[in-house]
C-alpha cells in the first residue's frame, strides 16, 4: 500500500513539474504557434500523469472510473481545441515565426 | 433501419454501464430506473437517427488499442523533446510550416490522423483539406518525423471503414 502511495505522489509530482515546464515554455517561445506546442505538453502528458496519480489514490472505485472518463474526454477534446485555435490563427492571417534556414518550407 | 440491431444492443449496454459507473448505485429500484433512462436515451437516439458508424463507431472496437499504445509512446517521446527544448538555452526551436499528403479514404481516418498530429506536442495540424494537411512543427526533426510517414502508416485504416 505504501508503495502505491509513493508511486501515486511520484506521478502527481511529475505532472506538476511538467505543468510548470509547459508554463515556462509558453513564456519562452516566440510566437503564438510555438506557444501552442508548449501548452500541448500540459494538455497531454501532464494531465495524464495527474489523472493516473489521482486514480491510484482512489483505487478501484466509482471515482477512478470518472477519472478514466475525464482522461478519455480530454484526449478527444484537447487536440480539437488546439486545432481550432491554430486554424483560427491561420484564417486570421497570423504569420508564424519560421526558421529561415530551411529552404523547402511552404506558406 | 439503416443500422444493424446489434448496434442498438451494444449502445444500450455501453450506456447502462456508463450510468452504473457514474452513479455507483446498486439497489434494485435505482438500477431499474437506470435501465429506464438508458432505454429512453437509446429511443431518442433512434428517433434522431444518430446511431450510425460515425456517432457510434462500434466497428473500431479493440483493434484501436494497438494504435492507442503506439500513440501513447509517441506522446511521451514528443513531450520529453518539447520539455528539453523549453529548457535549452539560446536558439532552441526551428519552427516549420509543412504540407503533408493525406492518403486516408474515410473522413474518420483523416480526422484521427490530424488529431494524432495535434495530440503529439511539437506538431499541430493547422488546416485539414481533402488530400492534404498543413502542419506547424516546432522543429525540423519533428517535421522530418512526420514526413517519414510513420504516423500515417500507424492509423488503423482497416478498422475505420465506412
Amino acid at each position: 500500500m505504501i508503495l502505491i502511495e509513493m508511486l501515486s505522489w511520484l506521478f502527481i509530482g511529475a505532472g506538476a513539474l511538467l505543468g510548470i515546464a509547459g508554463g515556462i515554455g509558453i513564456h519562452r517561445f516566440p510566437d503564438f504557434y510555438s506557444r501552442l506546442h508548449a501548452a500541448g505538453t500540459t494538455d497531454t502528458l501532464c494531465a495524464a500523469l495527474f489523472l493516473i496519480g489521482l486514480a491510484m489514490q482512489t483505487g478501484v472505485s466509482v471515482a477512478s472510473f470518472k477519472l478514466l472518463l475525464i482522461f478519455a474526454f480530454l484526449f478527444f477534446s484537447s487536440p480539437t481545441a488546439s486545432h481550432a485555435l491554430a486554424n483560427a490563427a491561420m484564417l486570421g492571417n497570423l504569420k508564424p515565426y519560421l526558421d529561415e534556414n530551411n529552404a523547402d518550407q511552404q506558406p | 433501419m439503416k443500422y444493424p440491431v446489434k448496434h442498438v444492443i451494444s449502445l444500450s449496454v455501453v450506456l447502462f454501464l456508463l450510468w452504473l459507473g457514474l452513479s455507483g448505485h446498486w439497489t434494485p429500484l435505482l438500477v431499474s430506473l437506470g435501465i429506464v433512462s438508458t432505454l429512453l436515451t437509446v429511443y431518442i437516439a433512434h428517433r434522431m437517427d444518430v446511431i450510425d458508424h460515425e456517432t457510434y463507431p462500434a466497428h473500431m472496437r479493440l483493434l484501436m488499442f494497438r494504435f492507442w499504445f503506439f500513440l501513447a509512446r509517441e506522446i511521451i517521446a514528443a513531450n520529453i523533446d518539447v520539455i528539453r527544448r523549453v529548457f535549452k538555452p539560446g536558439k532552441n526551436i526551428s519552427p516549420q510550416m509543412i504540407k503533408l499528403p493525406v492518403t486516408m479514404e474515410t473522413c474518420l481516418a483523416r480526422v484521427i490522423y490530424a488529431n494524432s498530429i495535434t495530440l503529439t506536442p511539437g506538431t499541430v495540424s493547422v488546416n485539414l483539406e481533402k488530400d492534404s494537411v498543413t502542419v506547424h512543427a516546432l522543429s525540423i526533426e519533428g517535421a522530418e518525423e512526420l514526413r517519414s510517414g510513420r504516423m500515417a502508416r500507424a492509423i488503423p485504416q482497416d478498422y475505420v471503414e465506412e
